[in-house]
C-alpha cells in the first residue's frame, strides 16, 4: 500500500508540474514569430506521433495488430465525413471483430 | 489571446463529449484494473496513459521510483503541449497554470483554432467535461470489479487512435501541415524500439523545430 501511494503522489505532484509550467511561466505574451511557427506546427506533429504509437506499438516492438485494422476502418469513416463518434465507433467494432475472429 | 467569437465553456462540453464517452470506457476499465488507490490517483493527475502504465509497474512488483518515472515519461509529452497552449491563456500566471490542468490529449486538440491557436473556453469546457467522466467512471470501475469484459475485447484501444486521427484530420490545412504531421509520425515509430514508451511521442516535437527555418509559413498556415 505504501509502494502504491507513494506513486499517486509523486506521479501526482509531477504532472501538476509538467502541466503546468509553461502556461504559468510564459503564458498571456506573444511569442517571436519564430517561435510560433514552431508552435504551430506541434498539434499535427504530436497528433501524428499519438496515432502511431497508439496503433503500432506495443511496450518497445513495432506490431500489426487488429488496431491497424481499426485505423484503416477509421480512415474510411472519416472519407465519408462521418460524425467522430461514428469514427469511433466503427475503429472500435473492427479491432472487436477481428479479435473474435482469430 | 484571439477567441472565437461567442464560444462559451458549453461549447467545449458539446464538442467534448463523443470524447468523454470513449475516454469514460478507458476510466472504466482504469478503475477496475487500479482498485482503491487508483480513485485517488484519477482526481490528482488526470492523464490516463500514465496512470496505466504507473499502477502496471506495481502491479508486476516494480519499485514506486520506477513507476513514478515510467508516468512521467508519458505526461512529459505536457511540457510542449503546455508550451503550444501558453500564449492562448489569459490571467495571472496561478490561474494560467490552473489552466493547464485540464489539458489532456483531447481537450487540448479539441481547442486548436488552427495555425498555433487555441481557444481557453473550449479548452477548459472540454477539459473539465473529460475530467468529470474520467473520474466518474474510474470510480465506477473500483466498485464494479470485474463484471465487464476485457476491454480488448471491446476495441477500446483502438478508439484512441481513430480519435486523434478524426481530429488531425480536420487540422491539416496546407503542405508544411501534412508534411510535420507525416514527419512526427516517422521520428515517433522509428523511435519506439529504443525508448520506453511515451518518450517516442516526445522526440516526435523535434520536428517542428523545422518552424524555425520559414517563420514566414506563419501567415500561409493562418
Amino acid at each position: 500500500m505504501t509502494t502504491t501511494w507513494l506513486v499517486v503522489l509523486g506521479a501526482s505532484a509531477g504532472t501538476i508540474v509538467l502541466k503546468g509550467l509553461a502556461p504559468g511561466a510564459l503564458g498571456g505574451r506573444a511569442l517571436p514569430p519564430r517561435l510560433t511557427a514552431v508552435m504551430a506546427l506541434l498539434a499535427p506533429t504530436l497528433l501524428a506521433a499519438l496515432i502511431v504509437t497508439n496503433t503500432f506499438a506495443s511496450g518497445r516492438h513495432l506490431t500489426l495488430d487488429p488496431r491497424a485494422a481499426g485505423l484503416a476502418a477509421a480512415v474510411g469513416a472519416i472519407a465519408l465525413r462521418a460524425p467522430v463518434l461514428v469514427v469511433i465507433v466503427v475503429a472500435a467494432a473492427t479491432a472487436a471483430v477481428l479479435r473474435a475472429a482469430t | 489571446m484571439q477567441r472565437t467569437a461567442g464560444t462559451t465553456y458549453l461549447d467545449g462540453a458539446r464538442r467534448a463529449w463523443p470524447l468523454a464517452v470513449a475516454v469514460g470506457g478507458f476510466g472504466l476499465t482504469y478503475g477496475v484494473l487500479a482498485r482503491q488507490a487508483g480513485f485517488v490517483f484519477s482526481l490528482a493527475t488526470f492523464a490516463g496513459s500514465a496512470q496505466f502504465a504507473a499502477v502496471a509497474i506495481v502491479g508486476d512488483g516494480g519499485t514506486a521510483a520506477a513507476a513514478i518515472a515510467a508516468a512521467l515519461l508519458l505526461n512529459a509529452r505536457y511540457l510542449p503541449i503546455g508550451l503550444s497552449v501558453a500564449s492562448s491563456l489569459r490571467g495571472r500566471p496561478l490561474a494560467r497554470a490552473a489552466q493547464g490542468q485540464v489539458v489532456v490529449d483531447e481537450s487540448w486538440a479539441v481547442s486548436h483554432l488552427g495555425g498555433g491557436r487555441y481557444d481557453p473556453r473550449l479548452m477548459v469546457g472540454a477539459g473539465l467535461t473529460i475530467y468529470g467522466a474520467w473520474v466518474a467512471c474510474s470510480v465506477v470501475g473500483v466498485f464494479a470489479g470485474r463484471v465487464l469484459g476485457d476491454p480488448q475485447a471491446l476495441g477500446l484501444d483502438a478508439a484512441f487512435p481513430a480519435l486523434f486521427l478524426s481530429l488531425l484530420a480536420g487540422q491539416l490545412r496546407g503542405r508544411r501541415l501534412v508534411l510535420a504531421a507525416a514527419g512526427g509520425a516517422a521520428v515517433a515509430l522509428a523511435t519506439v524500439p529504443f525508448t520506453p514508451p511515451g518518450v517516442p511521442i516526445v522526440v516526435a516535437s523535434v520536428v517542428c523545430l523545422a518552424g524555425l527555418r520559414r517563420p514566414a509559413g506563419v501567415q500561409e498556415a493562418a
